[in-house]
């Protein structure tokens, strides 16, 4: 633009003029940072201001202000507004990492003096729970793992089945109905779920408060989640190898169970550990079906059972003092370490076993 | 061992066929009965719910949609979902303010801004803390951040009180309060939201982004020209997707908001409820009546976020045909 301006006016080009714009130096914006943080603690500080909540927000809203101002000053107006959406996203990123970063510290910093093997290996039978800070969390694991497992055996093959008939036969009204209500499924709240279960099962049926029944809504809450990973998982199996199987005169009962499910075995892993994994931390449907106890009950279809997210909040919401969250620190952490370690493993096996290429 | 082949083995090909269609036809039927399945359970929990609830409604000597109260298993039975109404769409609305635009800022952190050795992990440690039970939130919930939100409320209510909305009436309680909720909401909804963002981000087509670069925009103006316009319909229906999410959160909010059947615009004000947290709460006391008034108020939880999870989900399919033509 300014070489036409130039050619126009005639003048000629003058030596000291500089072909780049100004810029800010590369360490500029770490330096607003740091510059903004340390003023914005200070005047926390000086303010007298209690939450730290507080400090932070001045400090992001300082380092806005001044990488804005500091680059419009030097580079022009549409920089800066480069520099400040810049700025903007990092603090975004901030924002989102210091919850979560305290989230999981507090909890293990928290739950770690909890844990014991005592904690892990003894029930709640016979604690005054309210003066002392013995007991454990041994029947909700017990009661977690049966009832997740249970959820697990009705879900996963319908989950798998239902996947299969989208892929691999679903043409016409019925299978965008079915596709449409997964995705509506998933979004079902786990309140919801266990109502349907209690007005079902309980009342409608008679039967009591049971670990299975407690299943039964887990199973509903895992459905969709298997569904969708299945259905992405056996989508990315290539067409080829069905033809494959086809021209060999495999019929497509055998070509979907010998084939298609052992390409995609490992997504499909993944997908049912997730979603594993989703439903452990389910408090909702546990507390209106299993009822919770302090006492060993290992047989899912008999009587109330205990689970870890309900031992959870029983010890918060029912003895709320610190012994109750001491042990609901504890049980916190082991639940946090089993959801996290399920996922890793999900991620470790998704990664080693996918399909590779496709389309 | 002849060239025909004997008559034996041509009897069992055709068997084997015979054999293979009724496999074929055993295994078709079972994988549609299982997508019927999954319609049926859908079908009755609307309709199980919806016959407890006319239950309910019958025995009601208020109005359901505007009574404050919640007392089904008084002699004179009374319960309405005013509160719960107000409550559950203040808080989801307070995550959607706060959780959308940061969401939308990690996405693009992400997808555009961030040095691609933390990128990777980053993006992966927010896959992750979508996996955090709830139960853990509302216990840090409760626990850490509302002491942590004492300063800030008091703070608000100090300098923002002439807004009415958050104007504190009583100091010195602790802020369990939908302004807090709403923001553990929005913490809980930011994983969802940014995943799904994130993923619509990453089909932009790289070349109306070199296209934008090579007219001489900034990052800024690319994003602005061609990420944002394109990503539209996926913040959109991300956020809805979170949205349902936020309505239907359960055990988080019971953990942290004070209950009390009242209707306040001072969101700095301890009270209030919402749906699932009431569910959650009358439940264990509640006679069969006031179990089948939670049923109602369920009913209605389901319907509502029925709605938005489709709305959200017809977006994202309308996105889906639309980037396939454009890729």
């Amino acid at each position: 633009m300014s070489s036409t301006a130039t050619i126009t006016d005639a003048t000629p080009p003058q030596l000291g003029h500089r072909l780049t714009a100004a810029r800010l130096p590369r360490w500029a914006p770490a330096a607003t940072a740091a510059a903004s943080i340390a003023v914005g603690c200070g005047i926390g500080a000086a303010a007298g201001l209690e939450s730290h909540v507080q400090w932070g927000l001045i400090s992001a809203l300082l380092f806005l202000v001044v990488s804005y101002t500091l680059s419009a000053s030097v580079e022009g107006r549409r920089q800066a507004r480069d520099r400040f959406a810049t700025s903007l996203v990092w603090v975004s990123f901030v924002c989102a990492v210091v919850p979560l970063v305290s989230l999981t510290f507090y909890t293990v910093q928290q739950g770690i003096d909890a844990i014991s093997p005592e904690f892990l290996t003894h029930s709640m039978k016979g604690v005054v729970a309210t003066l002392s800070p013995d007991g454990g969390i041994y029947h909700a694991i017990i009661g977690t793992i049966e009832q997740v497992l249970l959820a697990t055996l009705i879900a996963a093959p319908i989950g798998l089945l239902t996947a299969v008939y989208l892929v691999e036969y679903g043409r016409g009204r019925l299978a965008s109905a079915v596709t449409f209500f997964v995705d509506v499924m998933t979004g079902v709240p786990s309140v919801v779920a266990g109502l349907f279960i209690l007005s079902l099962w309980n009342i409608a049926l008679g039967f009591e408060y049971s670990g299975f029944s407690g299943s039964l809504a887990l199973a509903i809450l895992m459905m969709p989640v298997v569904v969708r990973s299945t259905e992405e998982m056996l989508k990315l199996v290539p067409n080829e190898l069905r033809e494959a199987s086809y021209a060999l005169g495999v019929p497509r009962w055998k070509t979907i169970l010998r084939i298609v499910i052992p390409t995609a075995i490992g997504g499909i892993t993944t997908g049912v550990m997730l979603a594993v994994a989703r439903i452990t931390g389910e408090t909702a449907p546990v507390m209106m079906l299993v009822f919770g106890a302090d006492f060993i009950n290992s047989d899912p279809f008999n009587g109330p059972q205990q689970s870890l997210p309900l031992y959870i909040w029983q010890q918060y919401s029912q003895i709320n003092n610190d012994f109750g969250y001491q042990r609901a620190w504890g049980a916190a952490l082991v639940l946090i370490a089993f959801v996290m370690g399920l996922n890793l493993v999900a991620r470790a096996i998704a990664r080693w076993r996918s399909p590779k290429g496709g389309h | 061992m002849t060239s025909a082949p004997p008559a034996d083995a041509r009897g069992r090909a055709r068997r084997s066929r015979g054999d293979s269609r009724r496999g074929d036809n055993v295994f078709f039927n079972l994988s549609r009965g299982s997508g019927v399945l999954l319609l049926v359970v859908m079908a009755a929990i609307a309709g199980f719910l919806a016959y407890r609830s006319l239950l309910a409604l019958g025995k009601n000597e208020g109005n359901f949609l505007t009574t404050f109260e919640w007392t089904p298993d008084a002699t004179k039975p009374v319960f309405g979902i005013a509160v719960l109404t107000f409550g559950t769409l203040v808080s989801a609305f307070i995550a959607m303010v706060i959780a959308v635009p940061i969401a939308v800022g990690i996405a693009l952190f992400i997808s555009h801004y961030a040095p691609r050795r933390i990128a990777q992990p980053f993006a992966y440690l927010v896959d992750l803390l979508a996996a955090v039970p709830s139960i853990v939130y509302g216990l840090w919930g409760v626990l850490f951040l509302v002491p942590h939100m004492d300063g800030l409320t008091s703070w608000m209510d100090q300098y923002l009180g002439w807004t009415y909305v958050f104007d504190q009436s009583s100091t010195g309680v602790p802020p369990r309060n939908l302004f807090t909720v709403g923001i553990l909401l929005a913490i809980m909804v930011l994983p969802i939201i940014t995943a799904v963002t994130r993923e619509v981000f990453r089909q932009v087509p790289r070349m109306h982004e070199e296209a934008a670069l090579a007219l001489g925009a900034t990052r800024w103006e690319m994003i602005r020209t061609a990420v944002l316009p394109f990503g539209r319909p996926g913040i959109i229906s991300a956020s809805m997707l979170g949205l349902g999410r936020a309505l239907g959160e359960t055990i988080a909010v019971a953990t942290v908001l004070s209950t009390n059947s009242v209707l306040s615009l001072h969101l700095l004000d301890p009270g209030g409820g919402t749906f699932a947290q009431n569910i959650a709460l009358k439940f264990s006391e509640a006679q069969p009546l006031g179990r089948d008034a939670l049923m109602a108020s369920g009913l209605v939880l389901f319907v509502i976020t029925l709605l938005v999870n489709g709305a959200a989900r017809m977006i994202i399919a309308r996105r889906k045909e639309y980037s396939g033509a454009a890729a």
